[in-house]
């Protein structure tokens, strides 16, 4: 089904008007999610780390903490893991009660391939719009650390400055890789158990929950491994 | 060539084609280790309509699937107008499909559209301009005296009136072949009539080849025995005109445990001997 799924960019027809329909959905839909996500992540951790870098007598280095946690780790990783828990299941739900109800042999039917109008639509979506929404995630969180620690009586100049100097363009590109490969995830997965529900509205409830637990899990064990493949690309 | 011009050659091909327009040669097919169809053979003839009758459960719209080429066989051969679709990439499939038009057993609307859009369906796919494909759309509706819920969604029509537009969404491109997965199963007896009264009026004013499914007896003879005229609508076929009151491109195949146990015309299915159809049709 990936493969179709990503064969069928390369050949006519391509749903555009889907696709678009699916980044409004996708994107702007999971837009206050992400945002409230994003930032209290940004602030729990600006918080946690003023305390501890206290003890330490690191207080200014809360910026550079919350930016580095931010941007390389925990802006994608959440945002995958939120955007999978709306969209993945959204697609498994909707993908399988087509199914279910032979919407998908109808499509069949009138001459549409379901993969090239359903799936590959969701797929360049997904994948385009987590990619910028992780982005958001990322400046969100970096802001509401700042007004935290502005809060607890840093300097946001400082702040600020310490967050923009201690990232360098590996920890850029490592935490632009992530949602990629969670974008992709995301899609096929959500999808393929849409494709395969059976059995009624149960089977669908069943492909749903699948969908999640499996896309939430294969987030978090392809970003251990993109991780260790990029600290061995840029070396941090 | 370009695509166009192939598309229009292969339609071509198909419009000369003279031999059966359905053929099943040995069809097997089994799931979850349980045969449902064996070695099922038989053909059907331009401008006839076949009707599958059977008790729930013995393969009829699985039958009907393979036709459409949703599903593949374990075995045999399928050949829709002389084309072998068994072994055809599936691409070639979809072409194939705009000459086919299938009628659901639960309708099968897509949910999320209105009537029009789903009736319109295929024309978009085919990029149709808008205003024809109104004016196609208005002109399937009225087939099935359903206009006035053009701009409606499928949740707010009854069964009936669902089961109306999923035959309006299958003839809409003038299709070579319709396949009709049990129209009327689910309907009250008038609602069932009334779109009895449409697979024989798209019999009768089109003379496209059909397959029906029905495990409803009196929906199978009222096809065999009744025609549409555009003046009178449904009326009964003379019995002592020269067709004796039984329409002649109507036919039947009947099916038990996956097994072809009669073939044949509405009159050899009425004088049969065998007893299980004899049980079956009492």
């Amino acid at each position: 089904m990936c493969g179709a799924a990503l064969a069928d960019l390369f050949t006519p027809p391509l749903y555009w008007s889907d696709i678009f329909t699916q980044m409004d959905s996708i994107g702007v839909g999971s837009m206050p999610i992400i945002l409230l996500t994003g930032f209290f992540t940004g602030c729990v951790l600006a918080l946690q780390s003023v305390t501890a870098l206290k003890e330490f007598g690191a207080v200014s280095k809360t910026g550079s903490l919350v930016a580095l946690s931010m941007v390389k780790e925990l802006g994608p990783v959440l945002s995958g893991l939120m955007v999978s828990g709306r969209n993945a299941a959204g697609m498994a739900s909707e993908i399988g009660s087509m199914k279910v109800t032979e919407q998908l042999d109808a499509m069949r039917a009138l001459g549409t391939d379901p993969i090239r109008k359903l799936v590959t639509p969701r797929l360049v979506a997904t994948v385009f719009m987590l990619f910028f929404l992780t982005i958001i995630a990322d400046a969100v969180g970096i802001c509401g650390g700042a007004l935290v620690a502005t809060g607890l009586g840093l300097n946001a100049t400082s702040y600020l400055h310490s967050s923009y100097q201690s990232l360098i363009y590996g920890d850029v590109v490592q935490g632009l890789v992530k949602p990629l490969f969670s974008g992709f995830i995301i899609a096929t997965v959500g999808c393929y158990f849409g494709m395969k529900t059976t059995g009624g509205t149960q089977g669908v409830g069943k492909a749903t929950t699948q969908a999640v637990v499996v896309s939430a899990v294969s987030i978090i064990i392809v970003d251990y491994l993109v991780t260790r493949a990029m600290i061995g690309v840029f070396g941090r | 060539m370009t695509e166009t011009e192939s598309a229009g050659a292969a339609m071509a091909e198909l419009l000369e084609f003279t031999g059966p327009v359905v053929e099943f040669t040995d069809i097997s097919i089994g799931f979850d280790g349980k045969e449902v169809l064996k070695e099922v053979s038989f053909a059907v003839e331009r401008g006839q309509t076949l009707i599958l009758l059977g008790p729930a459960g013995t393969g009829k719209s699985v039958l009907l699937k393979l036709a459409n080429g949703l599903l593949k066989p374990d075995s045999g051969s399928i050949k829709i107008f002389g084309r072998e679709i068994t072994t055809m990439p599936e691409r070639e499939i979809f072409e194939l499909r705009a000459h086919i038009g299938m009628v659901f057993q639960e309708s099968a609307l897509f949910d999320s559209m209105t009537v029009e859009d789903n009736v319109a369906y295929r024309l978009h796919e085919e990029h149709v301009p808008e205003e024809e494909a109104h004016r196609r759309v208005v002109e399937a509706l009225k087939f099935v005296e359903l206009e006035q819920a053009i701009a409606k969604f499928p949740s707010e029509l009854s069964g009936g009136m669902r089961r109306r537009v999923s035959i309006a969404r299958a003839i809409i491109s003038g299709p070579d072949l319709i396949l009709y997965d049990s129209p009327t199963g689910g309907l009250d007896p008038i609602t069932s009539t009334t779109i009895i009264e449409l697979v024989m009026k798209q019999r009768d004013v089109s003379h496209t080849t059909s397959l029906v499914v029905t495990h409803r007896l009196q929906d199978a003879f009222t096809m065999a025995t009744h025609r549409y005229d555009a003046k009178e609508g449904m009326r009964p076929i003379a019995k002592d005109g020269p067709e004796r009151g039984i329409d002649a491109g109507t036919k039947f195949l009947m099916l038990n445990d996956g097994n072809v146990i009669f073939n044949g015309t509405t009159e050899e299915l009425v004088h049969t001997d065998d007893p299980w159809i004899k049980q079956f049709l009492s």
